[in-house]
């Protein structure tokens, strides 16, 4: 599995406050959750996101709030994975669960910029810096967290 | 190696011996909790996976406190599936309008949370319960969905943070002003995937509700959870409220510690945290002259009755400054009866400040007390991110119930003694 695209960059500690603003928490459909998806940080990133975008942040990314809206906003408005340094723990696990591709890479973070073109590669965590000729390893997913996303969530590697 | 209080809890529930630090683990939940905002995505996971039953009615709690009373048809609309979901299976805690309560102050209240629980909740303050000594942490809707059918939850193992508590708070000083200096200390991330585990001496010195206060804000420090020793003030106030029996669990003296934190109570001053992170915090001392237009006294962080009684405390008498709104939320129903029979209500009213119905509302931007562009607030809330409580440009100020009260009548982030 892979993800190839444009890089949208974020600083540290993105909030789910400005993911998804709770304003917008009155319902749970994921095309008009996506619609506001960065709104209060980014205003123009509904309108420049293209399928298969990658999203890159800094320390504790989506830090706040529980609202599993947040990884499904940005998983709808179609960015293939998002790297961070570090991840809030709560934003971690709701992306396993739902099936958003995420990876802690703080050297990636910190080198690649908006706009750069990169690929990654999940069965082996390299992150191809296209645009700058680099690669970088990320942390592989532990075992237990590689069957839930083989599975498709956590709810179907229940069934 | 010994184990922490959180280790001890989870090695329980996960029927194991011992556990470690970083080990994944498959954990039995005594309660599951969402509310009106989590509880849908989670319903709509449930359903389309085809669970046909909880794996236990008594032990999940469905609330519908964060756009209640309903503020608009789509908030309607995802009240009314709650409820239809509650009624199809029999849920025993579903709380709706009347009976409900903002959702960390009401389980405790209800008894619905003993010491050495293992709790999920799909709201990032369910970290609150550890003051009761329970392990109780926030995840998301598809974990909430997975726990109502199955009664289990995956955990990674967190290390921990100890703080060894001595002193006693001074005047005015409370466990809000304790937990924001703290995060003001370590940062926004800086308990991130471990547990903070509260003991010491001055522990005795802390009422339930600064527990409860401090635990709350456990998750604006990154953390997976913050538990409490349990002691007598523990006990005294679970007793009455349920006829379960627990165990209790104290941290081994060799458990591992990544940080080990000394507190002294006595020297904590009034705090406020700057806009925009929970972590910009100053002594009240260090504020300076910031006018507001809003003032919050509420929440699952500051809601609770003794929150109110010292706000009333500051404002009796006098009236609130021209040019502020302010709005006083008692967090359940309970907790506004109390505060009616009290004569509190009657203190508020007469200073000029609004007493809402119990709703999480204005704390996260929802409803009742949304601010305009380049407003400000203080609030004895517990987040003030970009945006948080209404316009992207309007500006948070997060405090004690007695900073807020005190800004509410001078008009400018203030004291009480000032």
């Amino acid at each position: 599995m892979k993800a190839h695209g444009i890089v949208h960059k974020y600083g540290d500690n993105v909030d789910t406050d400005v993911i998804i603003p709770a304003r917008y928490l009155n319902t749970s459909d994921h095309k008009e959750l996506a619609s506001h998806c960065m709104e209060d940080i980014d205003k123009d990133f509904v309108n420049n996101v293209k399928d298969g975008d990658i999203m890159v942040a800094n320390m504790n990314f989506g830090c706040g709030s529980s609202r599993e809206h947040a990884p499904i906003a940005i998983k709808a408005s179609g960015i293939g994975c998002v790297i961070a340094s570090t991840f809030a723990r709560i934003f971690y696990r709701n992306s396993i669960n739902i099936g958003l591709p995420i990876l802690e890479c703080d050297e990636a973070a910190k080198d690649i910029d908006a706009g750069n073109e990169v690929e990654i590669d999940f069965d082996t965590g390299i992150i191809t810096n296209i645009t700058k000729s680099k690669t970088y390893q990320a942390q592989p997913f532990p075992d237990f967290i590689k069957e839930i996303i083989n599975k498709g969530g956590l709810l179907n590697s229940l069934k | 190696m010994g184990m922490t209080m959180t280790q001890k809890i989870l090695a329980k529930h996960a029927g194991l011996e011992s556990v470690t630090e970083g080990q994944l683990i498959k954990a039995k939940l005594d309660m599951v909790l969402g509310n009106d905002i989590t509880s849908p995505v989670a319903i709509n996971e449930f359903n389309k996976n085809g669970f046909t039953d909880v794996f236990d009615k008594s032990k999940i709690s469905l609330v519908m406190d964060h756009f209640t009373p309903n503020k608009d048809i789509k908030a309607a609309i995802q009240c009314q599936q709650c409820r239809n979901f509650a009624d199809k299976y029999d849920i025993v805690n579903f709380y709706d309008v009347g009976n409900v309560g903002i959702e960390h102050a009401l389980l405790p209240e209800k008894g619905l949370v003993v010491p050495s629980d293992c709790v999920i909740g799909a709201d990032s303050h369910t970290c609150t319960y550890g003051a009761l000594g329970a392990f109780s942490t926030g995840v998301g809707s598809t974990d909430m969905a997975a726990g109502m059918a199955t009664g289990e939850a995956w955990f990674k193992v967190p290390g921990a943070i100890k703080f060894n508590l001595t002193g006693e708070l001074n005047k005015w000083v409370s466990g809000k002003d304790v937990i924001l200096h703290i995060i003001g200390m370590i940062g926004v991330d800086g308990a991130l995937y471990q547990s903070m585990e509260f003991s010491g001496e001055g522990l005795k010195n802390l009422s339930m509700d600064d527990r409860l206060c401090m635990a709350n804000m456990a998750i604006e420090a990154g953390a997976k959870n913050g538990i409490f020793e349990v002691d007598e003030v523990t006990l005294d106030y679970v007793k009455g409220r349920t006829d379960r029996t627990f165990e209790t669990f104290k941290a081994d003296h060799d458990a591992h510690y990544n940080r080990i934190i000394d507190i002294d109570l006595s020297a904590i001053k009034s705090t406020v945290a700057f806009p925009h992170l929970p972590e910009n915090t100053k002594t009240i001392d260090e504020v300076g002259k910031i006018k507001i237009d809003q003032v919050v006294i509420g929440s699952c962080t500051n809601g609770r009755y003794s929150d109110l009684e010292t706000a009333a405390a500051v404002v009796k008498g006098k009236k609130v400054a021209k040019g502020v709104r302010a709005i006083v939320i008692p967090a359940t129903q309970q907790i506004y009866l109390d505060a009616l029979r009290n004569g509190l209500l009657e203190i508020f009213v007469e200073a000029g400040m609004v007493v809402s119905a119990p709703t999480c509302g204005p704390c996260l931007g929802g409803h009742m007390g949304i601010l305009a562009p380049h407003e400000r607030a203080v609030s004895t809330t517990n987040r003030n991110f970009v945006g948080r409580m209404g316009d992207t440009t309007s500006e948070v100020y997060l405090a004690s119930p007695a900073i807020a009260a005190a800004s509410a009548l001078t008009g400018y982030i203030s004291d009480v003694e000032d």
